[in-house]
């Protein structure tokens, strides 16, 4: 859903900041007018200090400590860190979600581009199709995963198992075989219960696009692929950039589908769930904080390198 | 299918409306094309039922057969005998009904603490500006960054034990309800919605002699409605969809919220009542959703589009 352009905020900040200042209000105003705004924020700046300043900066200092059952601490230096990096669970969960993303982006961010696109070329009842393209979106996940689960049964109860025993084809011991079709079922699922959403943003999106780029390339020859390519992909690409992004630090997160789904077995198990066993399991936070700052660390660097590409592209043109 | 015809003469208008697109009107006129439009079209209705709606149908029609109808192979398409005790058993045994009660407690308490503080704090940023709001702002847009899932231990510890009071929040909904308010996307969007109000109306109010609370109330607003709309979708949205932070706040079997209980129950329910469990936990949504589709997709894209 995030369509984060700051330009439009920014701009007006800048706009603000250049006009020359009215004459100052006398100090008194100003202490309340700034007393009033405040009472108007306090109660979202006070659930962010509790809930997520804090916990952020808990989450640093606790990487280099180490808490017992008693709640007594001590500072360990490096040690939670070269603990989580000795575990040979640490390269397996980063291979289940570096895995688990590059399906997502070869897969999952594909299939609901060319979906809108395809979608946004029919004349005839498109609500039908952004309807049922959200429908998923709108189950609660851990039932829509339980039900994926049973899709997946390695024996021929299972809907797929189902499908390819009438055609005639051997079964598939789908999250049972091995890792990589273990983790390609799991984006599977991901992708059918996430893509409404951004199905529904590439439509409006396309909606902008003038029919008039179209009418252009047309004449000049441009056949319906390089149409796509070459006027809707520069046309959407702030949109796709954005998703592109979001999509990223989300399937890197993930949790839910190997937790519900598969386990943990067959290597399933990935960071953010690692995180979750370290803590809740083992009781051992200090590993489980410096595994949490290690995937924020990637995150943050993913998010400054689509920054500064944005930047460097931006400077181009 | 009831509002078959409004939605028909929908789709016909958006079609005089529709500019070009990837093929163009004209070309779509010819014999050829307009074959392969319909071969295209036809597909693509089946392929979507097939892909989203066949799920459902497979789930609801799973929760109504025998135990040792579920395990058949090939399964039953239809049901043979119809075992409607399965949703009697599963919405006893899983206590089915407390926890959709639960979830939307949490849910809606959620929206309306983030449509009070998210509300105000949108509006002290926009409008009142105090010193050092911009790096309130900042701060805010900043634990965009940094994913819930990625500091829930040290959350959780502080939901455990708050700073300076030591209470504990678990198994009480204000573990779900107040870190719901920092949510520092609906604030961007209410703050973005807050911008483009123009300043005229906001001076008027304030010659007419409107104190702040009195401005936000009467004359904000009435006129952000749309974005409010938006906002509170994905409030409700996000507590429903949630696993993780629930799981760990919320330990008490009578606290949970139908992810983390579904989740739990999973293991003692035997398949059938398993699937027919799932198909009720999916119900209030779907029909939720069915009943207000219009508003929330023309909500959702317009939030996506413009905010």
């Amino acid at each position: 859903m995030a369509t984060i352009n700051l330009a439009p905020a920014t701009a007006r900040d800048a706009r603000a900041a250049a006009r020359p200042r009215p004459q100052r209000a006398p100090l008194g105003r100003r202490v309340r007018r700034n007393a009033t705004a405040y009472l108007f924020l306090a109660g979202a700046v006070l659930c962010f200090a509790v809930f997520s300043w804090y916990p952020m900066i808990r989450e640093v200092i606790m990487s280099f400590q180490y808490t017992n059952f008693a709640g007594n601490t001590r500072w360990v230096g490096l040690s939670n860190y070269r603990h989580v990096l000795a575990d040979p669970d640490f390269w397996s969960a980063w291979r289940t979600t570096g895995l688990f993303t590059l399906f997502a982006l070869g897969f999952g961010y594909a299939v609901p581009f060319f979906t809108a696109v395809v979608v946004n070329e029919l004349r005839h009842v498109r609500s039908y199709f952004r309807l049922l393209v959200y429908l998923p979106v709108m189950m609660p996940p851990v039932a829509a995963a339980f039900l994926w689960r049973w899709f997946y049964t390695p024996d021929d109860t299972g809907l797929f198992n189902a499908v390819l025993h009438a055609l005639h084809l051997p079964s598939v011991q789908w999250l049972q075989s091995s890792h990589l079709l273990a983790v390609l079922c799991l984006v599977l699922f991901s992708t059918w219960i996430n893509m409404g959403g951004t199905v529904l943003i590439y439509l409006a999106a396309l909606q902008g696009i003038a029919g008039e780029l179209y009418e252009a390339a047309e004449l000049d020859g441009a056949g319906i692929l390089r149409r796509v390519w070459h006027i809707t992909v520069p046309q959407t690409r702030l949109i796709l950039s954005l998703t592109l992004l979001l999509q990223i630090i989300g399937t890197m997160q993930v949790f839910l589908e190997p937790y519900v789904i598969t386990g943990a077995s067959n290597d399933t198990t990935t960071v953010v769930y690692l995180i979750y066993q370290y803590a809740f399991n083992f009781n051992n936070y200090g590993s489980a904080s410096a595994l949490g700052v290690i995937l924020l660390l990637v995150l943050v660097g993913f998010a400054g390198g689509y920054l500064w590409l944005g930047r460097r592209l931006g400077e181009e043109e | 299918m009831r509002r078959h015809a409004p939605r028909r003469r929908k789709a016909i208008r958006g079609l005089d409306r529709q500019t070009r697109t990837l093929v163009s009107q004209a070309q779509m006129a010819r014999p050829l094309p307009r074959a392969v439009y319909w071969v295209v079209f036809w597909t693509l209705i089946v392929l979507f039922a097939l892909v989203f709606l066949f799920p459902l149908y497979w789930m609801l029609s799973g929760g109504l057969k025998s135990a040792q109808e579920i395990i058949r192979t090939p399964p039953t398409i239809v049901p043979g005998a119809v075992e409607a005790g399965n949703y009697g058993a599963a919405w006893r045994d899983a206590d089915l009904g407390r926890l959709i009660l639960n979830t939307a407690v949490y849910a809606f308490g959620a929206l309306g603490f983030q449509l009070v503080f998210d509300v105000a704090a949108a509006y002290s940023l926009s409008t009142l500006r105090p010193v050092f709001g911009r790096t309130v702002l900042f701060a805010m847009l900043a634990t965009l960054m940094i994913p819930t899932t990625v500091i829930a231990l040290p959350a959780y510890l502080t939901a455990n034990n708050l700073p300076f009071l030591h209470w504990s929040l678990l198994n009480s909904p204000w573990a779900i309800w107040l870190p719901s308010v920092a949510n520092a996307f609906n604030i961007f969007l209410l703050k973005r919605f807050f911008d483009s109000i123009p300043t005229e109306l906001l001076a008027a109010a304030a010659i007419d002699g409107a104190g702040p609370l009195r401005t936000l109330r009467s004359v904000i607003l009435p006129i952000s409605r749309p974005i409010l709309g938006v906002v509170s979708i994905f409030a409700v949205i996000g507590v429903w969809k949630d696993l993780l932070w629930p799981l760990l706040v919320l330990p008490d079997t009578s606290k949970q919220t139908v992810n983390v209980g579904l989740r739990q129950l999973s293991v003692g329910l035997p398949e059938n009542v398993l699937i027919a469990a799932l198909a009720i936990a999916s119900v209030p949504t779907i029909v939720v959703f069915l009943i207000f589709q219009r508003n929330i997709m023309s909500g959702l894209t317009a939030g996506a589009v413009k905010g």
